[in-house]
């Protein structure tokens, strides 16, 4: 189990159980009754520390190594998935994966981002920060979706697109553009989810739909923590400000009617429980398709538009 | 709404800059050019639109001022009303209230962007230009909705649309409303596009983060001016992130252009021109009737 820093409390009654069982093992006292103690004194820690989270908490969640990625719930929630490869004009993107899968009885094209497992995969996955080729693919695995008729789902996890020389030279900031445009005009459902980090135009990238939701421990911002504290403080040690500042977890998102939604993750991240985690968010897929398929789709194109158009903050002076 | 005048007009007239807004040009008699150093006086300068009488370095200006340069005379400016609001009460260092007043103060601007009609050759544009001396050219949610604003008009008015990209990237104080104009502009352009009119892109120096990843590089025509930075990611993180010397040239209109995602690079003093015979050609005069145009 991997620990991050404001868990200690729990970790070390964690090291507690671990050695009690050791202890009953090794001889014949019961520890049983010690170790009912300890499991309840782990639930209510854990309980304690997950309901007060900080923004800066959460973007460390968002970020913990178990959590489940994209390719997880594609094989948790759907059947019958075929994943398709490449943009047809340059390559295939490791860092963003998709194809058409059954959701029980929607056909859909599900498609996100992709962060790599263990440590040779996080590389073979860029870190699941994408190059143009993977928002090209998503963008033809869109109009596929629009050629058959079948409901976009797009799982947003990335710590931004990527920054490098050969991404700007194949139009990293083009392709973004492109999905934005297109998205906006596709004719078929979008519903989009941000299952960890959503960064900057890197998310938003894969992140324009007719409904988008937050998991309940990730962020949503045009910009990192520590990137925002470089620029703005000049240093890297000012994240924890930046993450308050930025405004970045679920509730302000929703509060801010940017996000159309929360979903609730398992007490400890959606790492704690996985399985339970997909059952949760395979249950909102459906309800939200539900209702989406329902509407006519000019009248939802013209929604998602005038959705966008509405956002934005300011006054009128004089 | 301001009334502007051409440069051209009032330099032949011999009228001074208008002084209620403070250009990003240079002020006083001399201008020492950063490319080559050559000094030459702000009058040569001018008159060379803003580009060094020497080595045709094209200096930063703001929208104003192009306007003057693509404007046939006089051009109206609209939705000033809008005022940039720091709902979030973001502080840095600096309260994003404290940066908003000192720009105001600065630049006389309204936010970093300005929106205005005119005629170029007797045509019809209306034109969105934003401003770097105005908190690095950021997109927040006045510069989002003035966009939107102008796509209403250009709908509206069936009057073809430009934007003159220069920025930053986004406002970061304005946190995720920031992030949101990407999809709002975009959004708002496939409405223009729906509608058949033409959407000019001029991409000046400089147009990054995601103002490129939206409306800049969405023309129907996307061009710029010599040696301008465009891209995505600004350099600095580049070369944090591969820890390597960026190739000469890099992110540089030139290689945008050899790279396949410029259409072509102006020199300042042909722009008027270019611009007028992009709305003539992109304008046949059958058009109307949707019928496509042969030549037998
Ligand atoms: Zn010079």
């Amino acid at each position: 189990m991997v620990f991050l820093e404001f868990e200690k409390s729990l970790e070390s009654l964690y090291t507690q159980r671990n050695k009690l069982e050791q202890v009953g093992e090794e001889s014949d006292i019961d520890v049983s009754p010690m170790l009912a103690e300890l499991d309840k004194k782990i639930t209510k820690t854990r309980k304690e520390i997950y309901s007060n989270l900080t923004g800066w908490q959460r973007v460390q969640l968002s970020r913990h190594p178990e959590r489940p990625y994209t390719l997880f719930y594609i094989e948790e929630m759907s059947k019958k998935f075929v994943e398709l490869h490449g943009d047809r004009y340059f390559g295939d993107d490791k860092a963003i994966v998709g194809g058409p899968a059954k959701i029980d009885n929607y056909h859909v094209m599900i498609l996100g981002h992709q962060k790599g497992v263990n440590t040779k995969l996080r590389q073979y996955r860029n870190f699941g920060m994408a190059n143009p080729e993977g928002y090209r693919k998503a963008l033809r695995l869109m109009k596929t979706a629009e050629r058959f008729n079948m409901p976009v789902i797009c799982l947003i996890d990335t710590p931004g697109a990527y920054p490098g020389i050969e991404a700007e030279e194949r139009g990293q900031a083009e392709a973004i553009a492109r999905n934005l445009f297109e998205m906006a005009k596709l004719r078929i459902p979008i519903l989009c989810y941000i299952i960890g980090e959503g960064a900057s135009g890197g998310a938003i990238g894969i992140g324009l739909g007719d409904r988008v939701f937050m998991l309940e421990n990730t962020w949503y911002s045009v910009i990192s923590p520590e990137s925002c504290s470089s620029i703005l403080w000049r240093s890297w040690d000012y994240k924890e400000q930046a993450a308050e500042m930025l405004k970045l977890t679920p509730q302000d998102m929703h509060s801010f009617g940017i996000v159309d939604g929360i979903i609730a993750e398992p007490i400890g991240g959606a790492h704690a429980d996985p399985n339970a985690m997909a059952k949760t968010l395979k249950k909102s897929i459906k309800t939200q398709l539900n209702e989406l398929v329902q509407i006519p789709i000019d009248q939802l194109i013209k929604q998602r538009i005038e959705k966008y158009a509405s956002i934005g903050k300011y006054e009128l002076a004089e | 709404m301001m009334e502007g005048q051409s440069w051209f007009q009032r330099f032949k007239d011999g009228i001074q800059t208008a002084t209620k807004f403070k250009r990003e040009t240079p002020d006083g008699l001399w201008f020492q050019c950063t490319e080559c150093k050559t000094t030459s006086t702000v009058k040569e300068l001018k008159k060379n639109v803003y580009k060094c009488p020497n080595c045709n370095k094209h200096i930063r200006i703001g929208s104003h001022d192009y306007f003057d340069i693509i404007f046939d005379g006089k051009w109206t400016e609209y939705f000033t009303e809008l005022k940039s609001v720091d709902f979030l009460e973001f502080a840095d260092l600096k309260s994003y209230q404290e940066r908003l007043d000192k720009s105001y103060k600065k630049t006389g601007l309204h936010d970093a962007i300005c929106v205005a009609k005119g005629k170029v050759g007797r045509k019809s544009l209306i034109v969105a230009a934003m401003d770097f001396k105005f908190i690095g050219g950021s997109m927040g949610s006045v510069v989002g909705e003035k966009i939107a604003k102008a796509i209403d008009m250009a709908i509206e008015e069936n009057t073809p649309f430009m934007i003159i990209s220069k920025s930053g990237g986004a406002r970061m104080m304005e946190s995720a409303f920031s992030l949101m104009q990407m999809a709002k502009t975009s959004a708002k352009l496939t409405q223009l596009a729906d509608a058949g009119i033409p959407y000019l892109s001029f991409l000046t120096d400089p147009t990054t983060g995601g103002v490129t990843a939206s409306f800049a590089m969405l023309g129907d025509i996307n061009f710029s001016e010599p040696d301008a930075l465009i891209g995505f990611a600004g350099p600095r993180v580049i070369k944090e992130t591969i820890k390597k010397e960026l190739p000469a040239g890099f992110q540089k209109a030139e290689s945008l252009l050899e790279n396949g995602f410029l259409d072509f690079i102006v020199d300042r003093a042909d722009l008027k021109q270019r611009i007028d015979d992009l709305l003539t050609v992109l304008n046949p005069p059958n058009a109307t009737d949707k019928t496509v145009v042969q030549k037998k």
